[in-house]
């Protein structure tokens, strides 16, 4: 993070995102993983002679929806073409990608400062509100897995044609911890369109990064260099970080940056050359004469449109002003769209909506629920928030009531009455507790009436004692003040 | 009369009459393929076995039921080979039925056997087949033409009586005007694609080789339609061909463009053409002259996008999947070597080499785009003539089978052997080539007719009117 004040990082991300289709981008073989080795595939997935490739309108749509998610301009005619290269697990020998006509251009990806990492979140530099602009976003088909043992490799073609999105930032982030919250707050526009699980430990999203670094102020890009083999976002945060440096101590004593792929180890904790760019691969795209242009403009954008979400912006800032949360609340509430919804359940009808959160945030929170299938009601907690607000329960009586609603859920107003906890709210009641309280204590009552007001609450413990707890605290304050000044 | 010598639609008749039976249909092509097949090598593979056996089964009420086809070495059947007379395919069994031939299967026609080609369809003369060259049926010493040579042998020398074929710049049209048989390059789009092993996929056509056009216009029924399997299949429904047959071409317009007659042709190969479009006049068409002005650049726009697309389409013959393997590679880029080395032809390697150049960087905008734009203007010539013209009158080969060797070492002149065919591929019209006459020295001269794109009726009833009003589809090869 601490840059040397003299030197500035300059990222850009190239972020690879499957898709949540049935089927693979160019054949009706289940788009699905973990299944036997090469044993969802077809003439068209394996690339056999004589196989054409149909493309999967559903990849499509998702990719526009992405694309209308993050404010892009959505080409009315795309295309797909061909990117040449040899490599074993691409059936054909190239791959189906997007050139000069991709589905989506431009864009932006709002960073939402609590997605920076936590230790951060405070600085200005979480704080900035800044938003990255994107370049393009296309649609292409995943390559196959390989497999190295000891003797010989194995290819497992399951993944190969899938439908992989790839969307393109600007050179626009400038630290570590951007790029950290770029790829957090990509994800939940993500999980919000229903477009992928967008988890990158499970290898749904992939991200490559291209840093370089120049003296502040300087207009000029550095050298740029690539980082590969990143599998997490704190693990690309801490390639960065260990990568910026490497760049700024190698320019701080002269050495020029070479222009490379470096890999990133994330056991060793530092990046690696895997290969130099010096012959920059010649792809020769050209239009895949085997797919139509797409026309995006006769129905599957009309159909992209009808699919999109609350988006997270507006979903936080709505939960900030519906239910009073706080700004963290409603980060944490929108990177969750089942506990966001238990959430609205459970506060719609309360009346104090921002204690039901605090309720469902830190205390429910805390038992690691599932909400979609908790035995528990959403709406039990905006009824132990209303307990406490009209004074039924106090809120030493709300933790045993939760406690109760955890280990046998029930309506907290039948907790309450189960565990006799309804708290004394009868003034005539109170009335002869305090009373009892003046006579028992008159030391105490002496050192009140002396100025010592601390001396009531000595009075005050006695009725909670002798109420066994339920005295309402407030009403007992209020008489036994009344009593005194008699 | 051996039945090898019957048109398909006088056969299926017989059939259904009850008077012949499929088996015997297959006895005596069988009898000609072992008269004949060791001069011409018309076949790659031949299915005698389940062809009898499907024969025993075969479905009479279907349209082409126990009609046996034969099929280009380069179209899928499951479970067959498919070497595109290749090395590099060597071993290899399709795992599945093109649409094409599944359409045959399902329409009741059984699978005589697969015939020889140029490798991978790349050339006019069948000789750059790496399972040896195929024979013209009319003179042993001469080419069949190409690259569907081994289909025209078959379908000319009566040892098939029909068979399919793939048409990239001429493959159909070219080998049965040299052959003298009917060959018919469909619409782009009007066939599936699916199956038939790509050479240049904006330009390739599956179509027919058959004796006479109404044969051709059976077939073409059998095949055209839309696949959802093949992205660029057009979507108009399915549609039955020259199902009339009054034989008149009273009020059309025949076009004959000025750049397909030039000073210099085969004298006997122009003399020929003449007559057909005196004919076509005569019998009440107007003759129109017409000018289609790009046509001098179709060859060199053709030989930079058919092999850009084919350097992609056969980059998956690399050894690590199917088909020929090297042995004892080093690693991975030395088994990519090795396999394509050993198992390409030259004129493919040349070809995989021209396309790779086209599309390199720094190439690829005088080269690969120059070349789209140019073909954009091919297309609007043929969009321009058609609106002068019903149908364009053409010489389908500038002259008529050449002998055997003579264009091996010069693959330019060899090029040329395309130049009438090329366009129509380039613009995606349909066009088919029937005979039109013979040489003094007997050999078979072709007749283009090429229609609009989606005009295959209008292309059919013209083709089959002058078919029917000539004998040159009766005439036999010496035997």
């Amino acid at each position: 993070m601490s840059t040397p004040a003299k030197w500035e990082a300059v990222i850009g991300l190239e972020v690879h995102v499957q898709l949540l289709t049935q089927t693979k981008m160019f054949c009706g073989c289940t788009n699905h993983y973990g299944d036997a080795p090469t044993s969802h595939v077809c003439p068209v997935c394996l690339g056999l002679p004589g196989s054409l490739p149909v493309p999967n309108e559903e990849a499509i749509r998702l990719t526009l929806l992405t694309g209308l998610m993050l404010g892009c301009n959505l080409a009315p005619v795309a295309r797909f073409d061909r990117k040449n290269y040899f490599y074993p697990d691409m059936p054909k020998n190239y791959q189906i990608s997007q050139y000069d006509d991709p589905l989506c251009a431009g864009g932006l990806v709002p960073l939402d400062p609590f997605l920076f990492p936590k230790e951060i979140q405070d600085t200005a530099e979480a704080k900035a509100g800044r938003s990255i602009r994107l370049t393009r976003i296309h649609l292409e088909e995943d390559v196959a897995k390989s497999f190295h043992f000891e003797d010989r490799s194995g290819i497992d073609f399951n993944r190969a044609g899938t439908p992989l999105m790839e969307i393109v930032s600007e050179a626009d982030l400038r630290t570590p911890g951007e790029a950290f919250s770029f790829l957090g707050s990509l994800r939940q526009v993500l999980l919000a369109g229903h477009v992928s699980h967008a988890d990158m430990e499970k290898g749904q999203m992939r991200c490559d990064v291209n840093v370089s670094i120049r003296p502040i102020g300087q207009k000029e890009f550095g050298t740029k260099v690539e980082l590969k083999n990143l599998n997490s976002t704190s693990g690309v945060r801490r390639a960065l970080t260990y990568e910026i440096a490497r760049q700024i101590a190698a320019c701080e004593k002269g050495e020029a940056i070479a222009h490379e792929t470096r890999r990133w180890d994330d056991q060793a904790g530092a990046t690696f050359t895997m290969r130099t760019k010096e012959k920059a691969h010649d792809y020769r795209y050209f239009p895949d004469p085997d797919l139509l242009p797409v026309r995006t403009d006769q129905g599957l954008l009309e159909a992209a449109r009808t699919r999109l979400p609350e988006l997270p912006t507006v979903l936080q800032s709505r939960l900030i002003q519906a239910f009073g949360v706080t700004a963290y609340q409603a980060s944490v509430l929108g990177a969750d769209r089942v506990l966001c919804a238990y959430f609205e359940k459970a506060a719609a009808q309360a009346k104090s909506k921002a204690t039901v959160a605090n309720w469902i945030l830190n205390d429910f929170l805390s038992t690691q629920p599932d909400p979609a299938t908790t035995p528990i009601l959403p709406e039990f907690f905006g009824e132990l928030a209303d307990l406490v607000a009209d004074g039924t329960i106090n809120s030493a009586q709300a933790k045993k009531v939760f406690a109760e609603l955890m280990a046998n859920p029930a309506s907290p107003r039948e907790i309450v009455k189960r565990l006799g906890l309804a708290q004394i709210s009868d003034v005539s009641a109170l009335g002869t507790y305090c009373d009892e309280a003046i006579a028992a204590n008159p030391r105490s009552v002496e050192d009140y009436r002396a100025g010592k007001t601390n001396a009531i609450n000595a009075l005050k413990g006695f009725v909670m004692k002798k109420s066994q707890g339920k005295a309402n605290p407030l009403q007992v304050d209020e008489i036994l003040k009344a009593k005194l000044s008699a | 009369m051996s039945l090898a010598y019957e048109t398909i639609a006088t056969l299926r008749r017989r059939l259904l009459s009850k008077e012949i039976h499929p088996r015997d249909i297959l006895k005596d092509l069988f009898t000609q393929i072992d008269a004949r097949e060791k001069t011409l090598h018309a076949y790659t593979y031949l299915h005698r076995e389940s062809a009898l056996a499907a024969a025993e089964k075969a479905d009479l009420s279907l349209p082409l039921g126990g009609i046996p086809i034969a099929l280009k070495d380069n179209l899928n059947a499951l479970g067959d080979p498919c070497t595109c007379a290749s090395k590099i395919l060597e071993g290899y069994k399709a795992p599945y039925d093109a649409t094409a031939v599944s359409l045959l299967r399902q329409a009741g026609s059984i699978l005589l056997g697969r015939t020889n080609m140029d490798e991978f369809a790349m050339g006019s003369s069948t000789e750059n087949s790496a399972l040896g060259l195929t024979r013209n049926p009319w003179d042993p010493t001469r080419i069949p033409g190409g690259s569907s040579g081994g289909s025209a042998a078959a379908v000319a020398g009566r040892i098939a009586l029909a068979a399919l074929g793939s048409d990239t710049g001429g493959s159909i049209r070219q080998p049965a005007a040299l052959c003298g048989c009917v060959g018919l390059k469909p619409t782009y789009g009007r066939v599936s694609r699916y199956g038939l092993v790509a050479f240049a996929s904006s330009l390739d056509q599956i179509g027919p080789l058959t004796r006479t056009v109404e044969d051709s216009a059976l077939l073409l029924s059998v095949l055209a339609g839309h696949d959802p399997r093949d992205n660029t299949t057009d979507l108009r429904p399915p549609e039955k061909f020259l199902t009339q047959k009054n034989g008149s071409v009273q009020g059309l317009r025949v076009g004959l463009p000025k750049e397909y007659f030039l000073p210099g042709m085969d004298s006997e190969t122009e003399s020929a053409i003449r007559s057909a479009a005196d004919w076509f006049k005569k019998n009440g068409a107007t003759l129109v002259d017409v000018s289609l002005p790009h046509t001098p650049t179709a060859i060199a726009v053709y030989y930079i996008l058919a092999t850009a697309e084919a350097s992609a389409n056969l980059a998956r013959f690399d050894g690590v999947r199917y088909g020929r393997r090297a042995t004892d590679a080093r690693d991975v880029l030395d088994l990519y070597h090795r396999t394509r080395s050993e198992g390409f032809g030259a004129e493919v390697k040349r070809r995989i080499i021209l396309g790779t150049f086209v599309l390199s960087q720094g190439y690829a905008d005088a080269y690969y785009r120059q070349a789209q734009k140019v073909r954009a203007l091919l297309r609007q010539d043929f969009e321009k003539a058609f609106t002068q013209c019903d149908l364009l009158l053409t010489p389908t080969s500038p002259e008529p089978a050449f002998p055997l060797g003579e264009r091996t070492q010069d693959p330019l002149k060899m090029y040329l052997a395309d130049v009438f065919t090329i366009s129509t591929n380039l613009a995606g019209n349909g066009a088919i080539s029937l005979p039109c006459g013979f040489t003094k020295s007997n050999l078979p001269i072709g007749l283009q007719l090429i229609g609009p794109r989606f005009g295959e009726e209008t292309i059919l009833r013209g083709a089959h009117a002058f078919e029917q009003a000539h004998d040159f589809f009766q005439r036999l090869p010496p035997s």
